[in-house]
Parts: structure tokens; sequence; C-alpha cells
């Protein structure tokens, strides 16, 4: 039990809880035997016997005897009580009873009674359980708990957080069900080296970021574009001469209109400069390999053709 | 009278002189003066059995609200159990209406108009609850009904638990406790019906296919009833029951209580039948005969001739007793009666005290409990049959989207009180140019609550950035039907 310093809490603990419960029991037996004086009997008028403070006497209102037994019954009801259940200082109870314990059995009993319900999920591959209502609702439950803290409630994400109902030209990789499995339970790195050295200069940098811009046919200065073309030999090497990006390699697509680290001149030499270090973490450690089936089902019909109906919600349709 | 914390012999308040030496009646084998131990065995209790005018309201009370309770499970409306409270669902279905936890409230409000009744009865005329209404009263009546059946009446009773054990006894003993087991069982099964759909639970109870936590309920509740109305009876009253304590505080000079009229009846005694009026009270004698069968028909074993008590719990049998015996004897009914302290001691006519009732206690007790009655039945009628709650998300307070347009997510539980699906339309107001982007139309099953993720969009600098007030109008139906506001904010990022 770590709440305490050392052996010797645990020790008061049980001594001071066993002396009261039969303390507790003690005082019920010498108040069970103890009887009016002969004083107060002979004085005829119901009181203890007990005077103080020269006349003052106290009235006898005697308890009925069956809750005598149940103050008995409660001391005998502690006793076994902390026999069988930790309480007694760090003695952990016959019972081997803990929180952590219940918590565990309470997990493992659902999982079992599941069980029978995610066999048939996992036993169905992961593109046709996208298209399972009862799948989908579970996986939308999985998702707001594990996913939208990050990704959003509507899977769109925001600046650093993919959107994950961009369909399949946006994804980082293949659009498949074996490669959403791969990233929820072992999380993704995506890593881009500053490349303000090799650029050479601020002035290099914004001519650049416009190119990038021009890519995507997004708002840019010509003139800037024109002269920034020249500094993307560093970056074709990874996203591509035409700028769509490698999945193999996980680098992005710079000619679409999807900005997952923000838009604009800023905010691009300001990757080109610094880089940009970017973390998915791995889900393996809290989600069951069935459960992980049953969202990356759920987070590939985020990408599906047509909205998918859950439960009694039609998701938002992928964006135009 | 101040709520005495014995049932000692103290004489009444409203007997100022000293009557003649009183007889003391035994109740009980342990009843005596003097209590020697700081522990007492408390006796067992005989009542004897009485009819009349308040005998008769109790047992029409008993049948009314045991109908209720035993039968209300089994009412059927909508296709379902008329009165269902679903906790695993957390659905709690009573008639028409599906309620939410979140409709606390009107648990609230049920027990606050329940408290007020207690207070505005109680001053009026004390512990009705308690004699006609209260489930300790209503079981220990049942109880004690099966007992007089199988058993006899008071001294029957009182002969067979002294007398030796015999076959005869045993046979009474066993068919009592098991009527009583029955009745007790039956009792649990209804309780555990009201939180389990009944029909299912009678089926499994048939074949002994009950579920662990329904044997638990059904076994704790019909012990319950069997150990407070069988054996406990009265010391439940005596000593568990905080109600029966604070409702004596209640009380006032002008609360009608069951009273014995100590001006009428004092000195009590004995006299030949058709002995005239004048003839007894020149010998000292008032009306009372002294018969003892008021204290003999006490389900408390208290003798009412020595005024209020806190045990006292207002079951009027000693009235009804007492009026059957000034009927026989040709004297005056009411001798013990309902009556006001200050009734007794002034003189006041029936009249006379009932004009008294509407003192101003009574008015503010009955203002109150009509004002919180009209506002509970009032919100209960013209509720939403639908809630929601909005949940920004927190992760992202806002996201710019395209070129400059400012997005906010939100979840939307959508909780539908109906039994049937509906279509609800969601709308975003209190900012120009504000717009649902996603679906803006859901449906919800019966009885079901949804989440919903909700995108609302600001067209790009609209206003600076901040955090501003919003709202969801919420619609259901097509149009034209109910609408809830439901306030969040919309923020704009830097």
């Amino acid at each position: 039990m770590g709440d305490f310093f050392n052996v010797g809490w645990s020790w008061a603990v049980a001594i001071v809880s066993l002396v009261s419960i039969v303390a507790c029991a003690v005082l019920l037996w010498l108040a069970g035997k103890a009887k009016v004086s002969a004083a107060a009997v002979a004085r005829g008028d119901n009181t203890t016997g007990h005077v103080w403070d020269e006349d003052l006497r106290e009235y006898n209102n005697p308890l009925p005897r069956w809750w005598m037994w149940l103050f008995l019954i409660t001391v005998v009801f502690a006793l076994v009580y902390l026999v069988v259940y930790p309480g007694l200082g760090s003695y952990s109870g016959l019972g081997q009873w803990s929180g952590q314990g219940q918590h565990r059995s309470d997990v493992q009993r659902m999982r079992a009674e599941l069980a029978p319900l995610y066999a048939r999920f996992t036993a169905t591959p992961i593109d046709q359980l996208s298209r399972d209502p009862q799948a989908l609702a579970i996986g939308q439950r999985h998702f707001m708990n594990h996913c939208a803290q990050c990704h959003g409630s509507d899977a769109r994400g925001s600046k650093g957080y993919p959107n994950l109902t961009q369909g399949p030209s946006a994804w980082l990789g293949p659009l498949s069900g074996e490669h959403i499995v791969q990233t929820i339970s072992q999380g993704r790195q995506g890593v881009m080296p500053a490349m303000g050295a090799a650029i050479g200069g601020e002035a290099a940098m914004s001519d650049l970021a416009h190119y990038v811009l021009s890519l995507s046919g997004s708002p840019h200065n010509e003139i800037k574009a024109f002269s920034g073309k020249k500094h993307y030999a560093a970056c074709a090497a990874c996203h591509g001469a035409d700028g769509k990006g490698n999945k193999a390699l996980g680098a992005p697509n710079l000619a679409d209109n999807y900005w997952l680290h923000g838009w604009g001149e800023a905010a691009i030499v300001s990757i080109i400069k610094n880089g940009k270090s970017n973390v998915m973490p791995a889900q393996s450690a809290w989600l069951s390999p069935e459960q992980i089936h049953v969202l990356a089902a759920y987070v590939l019909s985020l990408s599906g053709p047509a909205p998918v109906t859950v439960g009694a919600t039609a998701l938002p349709a992928r964006t135009p | 009278m101040k709520p005495g914390p014995s049932s000692s012999p103290a004489a009444s308040p409203l007997v100022s002189d000293p009557p003649a030496p009183r007889r003391v009646i035994p109740i009980a084998a342990h009843d005596s003066a003097l209590v020697t131990s700081l522990y007492q065995s408390e006796g067992k209790i005989y009542p004897r059995s009485v009819s009349g005018w308040f005998s008769r309201w109790r047992w029409t009370l008993v049948w009314a609200t045991q109908l209720l309770f035993y039968g209300l499970p089994w009412a059927s409306v909508n296709g379902r159990q008329a009165v269902l409270f679903d906790l695993a669902a957390r659905r709690f279905y009573i008639f028409n209406q599906v309620l939410y936890p979140q409709d606390l409230i009107y648990l609230t409000g049920l027990l606050i108009m329940s408290a007020l009744a207690l207070f505005l009865f109680t001053a009026v005329a004390g512990r009705l609850w308690c004699g006609y209404a209260c489930p300790q009263t209503v079981y220990t009546e049942i109880f004690l009904w099966v007992e007089r059946r199988i058993e006899g009446d008071r001294m029957q009773r009182m002969r067979l638990d002294q007398g030796p054990m015999s076959a005869r006894k045993l046979l009474r003993k066993a068919a009592k406790h098991g009527v009583w087991v029955a009745i007790g069982l039956w009792t649990g099964l209804t309780f555990v019906g009201y939180f389990t759909p009944i029909r299912e639970l009678m089926g499994q109870a048939l074949t002994a296919s009950l579920g662990a936590w329904e044997i638990f309920w059904v076994l704790f509740y019909g012990l319950a009833t069997y150990g407070n109305a069988g054996w406990m009876r009265e010391q439940v009253c005596k000593y568990m029951c905080p109600y029966a304590r604070f409702q004596s505080a209640m009380f006032d000079r002008d609360t009608l209580i069951v009273s014995y009229d100590p001006l009428r009846g004092e000195g009590r005694g004995p006299r030949p039948r058709g002995q005239a009026a004048a003839a007894y009270r020149a010998r000292g004698l008032g009306d009372c005969i002294d018969c003892g069968l008021c204290v003999q028909v006490c389900p408390t074993g208290i003798d009412i001739r020595n005024g209020l008590q806190y045990e006292c719990i207002s079951c009027s049998a000693c009235i009804d007793v007492c009026n059957t015996v000034m009927d026989k004897m040709h004297y005056r009914r009411g001798l013990i009666r309902y009556s006001t302290p200050n009734g007794l001691a002034k003189g006041l006519s029936a009249t006379q005290m009932w004009r008294r009732v509407a003192r101003p206690r009574v008015l503010i007790y009955t203002a109150v409990l009509s004002l919180v009655t009209l506002a509970v039945l009032g919100s209960l009628l013209t509720r939403a049959p639908f809630k929601v709650d909005v949940v920004r998300d927190r992760g992202t307070l806002a996201r710019v989207v395209g070129y400059g347009t400012v997005e906010n997510v939100y979840r939307l539980q959508i909780m539908n009180a109906t039994e049937q699906p509906q279509v609800y339309r969601l709308r975003a107001e209190g900012l120009e140019g504000l717009q649902v982007v996603s679906l803006d139309r859901v449906e919800v099953a019966a009885a079901s609550a949804l989440w919903v993720p909700v995108r609302v969009q600001m067209p790009p600098a609209a206003i600076d950035p901040g955090s501003y007030p919003m709202a969801f109008r919420i619609e259901a139906g097509e149009g034209g039907g109910l609408q809830l506001l439901e306030k969040s904010a919309f923020v704009v990022p830097r």
C-alpha cells in the first residue's frame, strides 16, 4: 500500500482499528450488564442513579435490547470484513480484493461479453466492414474516446492534426485498412529536416514559398514564384519534381489544397526554415487488435465515396 | 406538547388537577413502572381487533395503496410497461413520459411536494400519514389481519404464545409465517418489477431463472416486509423512523390530535350499566368506565389517557373502540376523539376548532405547496420532448479552412424523449454569417440519445479574433415543431 511512508503507519492503522472495535464490544457488554443503582430503584422515578452537580439526575430511557444485538452484529461484520477485505493497514485480506483487480475483472468480463460480436467483425475485411452500420456505430464511439481529442469530433483535425476525411489523394500513404491499422497501433512519425541553410536566406525562402503556393494554384506572387523555382530542387528529392509528394517516403503532396501545418507564405517559410517533426502516438497499449480493426473500418469510412449512416446519424460527406 | 423522550406515565399537561388514583393497566408482561436495566427487552404487543369509522378509513387506504402498488407494474402504455425505471439504460418511463437522468429536478419537486404535504397534514391533523398511509402501518395491518385469521384475536394469541409447543401451535405458527413470507416475497417481486419488466421477472421467477441481483433485491425487500410488518412493527415507529419524531415538532396547540377528554372522563371507574349520570358523578366518576379497551387495541401499546405521546401513530383505533363502549353504555360518543389541545383546554366546539385550522402556519404551508405543485405540473406538461447538450471540441478551439473561413466543431447530444424516431433540424445563430455546414438534419431513434458532431463556419475576416456567444436552435420535426435554444460560444483564432 503506497499511501504509507513506512510499515509503522500500517501497524498504527491496524492497531487503532482493532482497538476501536474491541472497545465498542466491551462498552456494549458493560452497558448491557449495567443496572440502575439501588438508590434510584428505591426512589422509583426511573432515573439511572447517576447524579451530577448535586441534583441533576439522568432519566433512564432504555434502548430496546434488539438494538444492542444490531450493534454486536456490526462488530462481527467489521471483524469479518477486515479479515476478508483490505483494511487493516497494508494487509490485503483473504479475498485478495483490490480496486485495480476489480477494474481488470470488469474489463475482462465486458471483453468476454463482446467477444462474439468482435469475432464477427474481425472475420470481415476492413473495407467491407466500413459499410457495416453496427461496426461503424461502435467504431465511432472508439473514435470519440481515443481519436477525437486531436482529430476533432468530426475527424477533420486542425493545424498539425490531419484531416481524416480528405479522401485517397490527401492520405500520406495508401488508403487501405492495413495501413490504417498500422498507423493506429504503431503510431507515425513525420519528420521534415530544417532546410533553411540549404535554401539560403530569407528572400530565397520567401520566393520558394510562393513557388510552393503556385503548385496548388493558390494565390501567389508570380515573380517571386518564378525566382523561387530554382530553389525547389532541394525539395524535389522527397516531394517530387511536380510537388505531388511521395507516399513511400511519407512526403506530403504540395500540389493539393490541403495544408496540415498552415497555409500562406509565413507558415511555409517557417517549415522550410525550421523543419517539422510530428508524431501520432501508438494506440495498441489501450486498444485491443479487435477494437483497432473496427476503429480502422470507421476511419476508412470517413474517406468513403458516399456519406455513411452510423446509427441514426448521417455522417458528413467528404469535402468537395 | 413537546416530543418527549419517554413514554413515562407523565401526566398530560391538559390534566391540571390530579384525578383519583389511577389503576395501572398492564400493557404487556414486561411493563412495570420501573426499568432497572439500560436495555429493555420489548414485550410483544397483541393489538385487539377493532372496527369503526376510522378503521374503515384505514382499510380503504390499505386497499387503495396496495392496489396501486401491486397493480401499477402490470399496466401497459404504448406497448410497454406503463411505469418502469430502467436503471441500466437510465430511462424512466412514467405513463406517457420518458424521463432522462437530466430530469432529476422532477424527483426533487416530488420530494419537496411530499415534504410540504407532510408538514401541512401534520399541522392540521397530526400524524395522518402514520395512521393511514405509511407502508409500515399498512403492511402491519395486513400482517395483523393474517395473524388474526390464523391465530385468533388478542386473547387467543396471548394464550397460544404462553402455552407449550404443540402440534396445533406449530401448525398455526407455520401457517402464519408461511403466509407472511409469501406476502413478503410477492412484495419483493413487485418492487423489483418497477425496475425490471415485471412480466419477464415473473416468468423468470416461475422457471427459477432469476438473475443474481434480482434474487438479492427480491429477498431484500421480501425480508424487509416480513421483518418490519411481522416482527418489528411498532419498534420501527418508535426507534427507527425519523418522521415519527419530527412530525411532533410540527404540532401546535390547534393541531387536531387523538385526544382523551379528561374533563369528561375522569375519574375512571366501573359502574353498573344504566346508572344515571348524576349517580356516578356523585361518586366522583366521569364517563370513563376504565374498561382498558383503548389500551388493548393500541398497536404501539400506549394508554391514550396519559395524553399525547410520541409513540402515538394517530391510528384512531382507541377512538373507534371507545365509541363502541360509549354506545353500549348509552353515553355520548367522543370521550376519545380528534380534538386540539386548545379545544380541550378551552372547551371549543368542533366549528371553532375547524375555524382555527385557517391559521397562518397552515395557510403558508398550503400556499407554498400549491405553488410548488403548480410549478412542477406546469413544467412537466410543457416539457420539451427532447433535450440538447452542446459540448465544444476542446482539442481544437477553432480552425481555418480554405482561404480563411473559420470553423468550430461542436458535439451535440440530442436526447429524444418520445417513443417514436424523430427528425431534428439544427441552425446556428447569434452571429452574422454563421452557418452549420455539416448535416443539419438528424434522425434520432425512439427514446435514444445521440452524439452528433457539428461543424459551424464563419466567412473569412468577418469578425475580429475572440470568443463570441452564439446559440444552436434545434427544431423538432420538418418545420413548425418545438424549438430549443442552446447557448455556446464561437471562437475566431488570431
